[in-house]
């Protein structure tokens, strides 16, 4: 009793069952999915799809904690991530530099502007060949199909970062005698900040695509292979399995992004 | 570090051997589409070591460009500009810009700081400097603060304090407060002069408010519409330190203001005339 009077019963009063709208569309966010799952589960179990193609998430899941146990899902993942990050440091790194310095020279502009358009529209995916000759099958093809995916959206997106920064701010560094590397520093790079990392954004789903696709055609190891592999002997959970993991990665990778982004970008988190 | 400074002379506008600005048929033309426009026509002046200058003109005559010139952000076309400069190594001039020209992407603090910043001085020389003015703007509380949390009055205070900071030895202001309401515009007319009596710094201070003018300057130069020419030159008959809206409560105020604008007028209904004259 005497614990009732000083814990105010708050937590499992009546009263918190009825819930707020935000919670409720909370609680819809999750039960939405699992109840899909549910009814999947269900589907397969009763033969109503086929579990050739659609194994029951039971099953999914039951390899997933053998691949997990075995240490290949780990081996698989850890490779993929291996070339997102050098893919990440040789196309991102690369992209910045250029885009900045597109933004703020003209003459660099009318240099590189054409080259940029006619290279940009074509399918990244149709280069991998090429790229498997010229860089063999070995690391540096998967790490350059991540590299050349991540180039362009940081780059387009760099460049018209800086272009959008008014002009009124680029007087304000000149008159208080900012030098060129200064204007990079304090004007160009953090006032394109909003737009690199939206470049970053599709540049990093463009990465996971390519690396994929990359690691079935080329590769011995990386979730592509790893999917690729199950499809060849037939074991179409391990596909799943595969999917799973990639989505998990893409998710992670942006809630990890918009936490960058909130700090690099405190000035426009707020309004 | 003021006190180098607070040791000036005070400025008694006409002291003819000390100018700080020498300013020789300045001309600048700009090509258009429609062909060249002269922004400024051989343009002569001279402003003395610690004068409050205003300049007022219509719209379009080229004061901006003058001060954009001045500034180093533009180059005269022909004419001659011989600027004093400082010799113990503070910058020759800051500038304070129309409109928001706070760096969104800086707090307060590091805005404030800007120019001392990229002239690399000593952190604990940078943080005393920019302390002090930032209390001079009453904006200490609100130094973590980004410039969209800031209303539009204390953007320019710290645009101020940023200038005033840099310890520059010209102050170039483009129609700083043209922006503001009425009231925040009294409140830093009054709080920029007494910023600037501590140091009274040479200052170029361009207006299209005679108001503001007369309530400023120590000297104020009427400019012809395009293109921009002297028209006259007042000296102000006002002493300092000044206040406001004591100053504008005055009967002799109203008189000179006048007095202006009847040197203005006609620009301004010139100006209007060669406005319709090229739309049409």
């Amino acid at each position: 009793m005497t614990d009732i009077v000083q814990k105010p019963a708050r937590s499992w009063s009546l009263s918190s069952f009825s819930l707020s709208r935000g919670n409720m569309e909370r609680v819809m966010n999750i039960a939405s999915p699992l109840f899909l799952l549910l009814l999947w589960e269900i589907a397969a179990r009763l033969g109503w799809i086929d579990v050739r193609f659609f194994p029951a998430p039971s099953k999914i899941f039951q390899t997933m904690l053998q691949l997990i146990e075995n240490g290949q899902l780990w081996v698989h993942t850890k490779a993929s991530m291996y070339r997102l990050f050098w893919g990440f440091l040789w196309g991102g790194v690369p992209a910045l530099l250029l885009g900045i310095s597109m933004g703020l020279s003209r003459t660099l502009r009318a240099i590189m502007d054409p080259l940029v358009s006619a290279t940009y529209p074509i399918p990244k995916s149709a280069i991998l060949p090429l790229i498997l000759l010229i860089f063999g099958l070995g690391e540096p093809s998967k790490v350059v199909m991540v590299a050349i995916g991540l180039f362009y959206p940081i780059l387009i997106n760099t460049m018209a970062g800086v272009l959008e920064i008014q002009k009124i701010y680029f007087d304000v560094s000149k008159n208080f005698g900012a030098s060129k590397l200064q204007v990079f520093t304090t004007v160009a790079l953090p006032g394109a900040m909003p737009l690199i990392m939206t470049g970053v954004k599709l540049g990093v789903g463009m990465g996971l695509i390519l690396i994929s696709l990359a690691e079935m055609v080329g590769a011995k190891s990386g979730l592509g292979f790893m999917m690729w592999n199950a499809w060849e002997i037939l074991s179409v959970e391990t596909m799943y399995v595969g999917l799973i993991v990639i989505a998990a990665l893409g998710i992670t990778f942006t809630l990890i992004l918009t936490e960058i982004e909130r700090f690099l970008v405190p000035w426009k988190a707020s309004r | 570090m003021a006190a180098s400074t607070l040791a000036e002379p005070p400025p008694r506008a006409g002291a003819a051997d000390d100018v700080k600005i020498r300013i020789r048929g300045l001309t600048k033309v700009f090509e258009s589409k429609r062909g060249p426009f002269t922004a400024l026509d051989t343009l002569n002046l001279d402003i003395p070591t610690g004068c409050f200058f205003m300049i007022v003109g219509p719209s379009g005559c080229g004061k901006t460009t003058l001060l954009r010139i001045l500034a180093g952000l533009e180059t005269q076309s022909t004419g001659t500009i011989e600027i004093s400069q400082p010799a113990d190594g503070r910058p020759s001039n800051s500038m304070i810009f129309q409109g928001d020209s706070l760096f969104p992407w800086m707090t307060v603090w590091d805005n404030a700081a800007y120019g001392l910043t990229m002239r690399r001085l000593p952190k604990a020389q940078i943080k005393e400097r920019v302390s002090f003015y930032l209390n001079r703007t009453g904006l200490s509380r609100f130094h973590d603060h980004y410039p969209h949390q800031l209303s539009g009055g204390m953007r320019q205070r710290v645009s101020i304090a940023r200038a005033f900071a840099n310890d520059p030895d010209i102050l170039l202001m483009d129609e700083p407060f043209s922006a503001l309401d009425e009231q925040n515009k009294v409140m830093l007319q009054e709080e920029l002069l007494k910023i600037w009596e501590e140091t009274r710094k040479t200052v170029l201070f361009i207006t299209h408010s005679v108001d503001e003018a007369v309530t400023l300057g120590d000297r104020i130069m009427v400019m012809t519409a395009h293109p921009g020419r002297e028209k006259a030159t007042l000296d102000v008959p006002f002493e300092r330190p000044r206040q406001v809206l004591e100053l504008r409560a005055r009967p002799a105020y109203g008189e000179f203001v006048f007095n202006i604008w009847t040197y203005l007028r006609e620009e301004v209904q010139r100006a209007r005339a060669l406005d319709e004259g090229s739309s049409s």
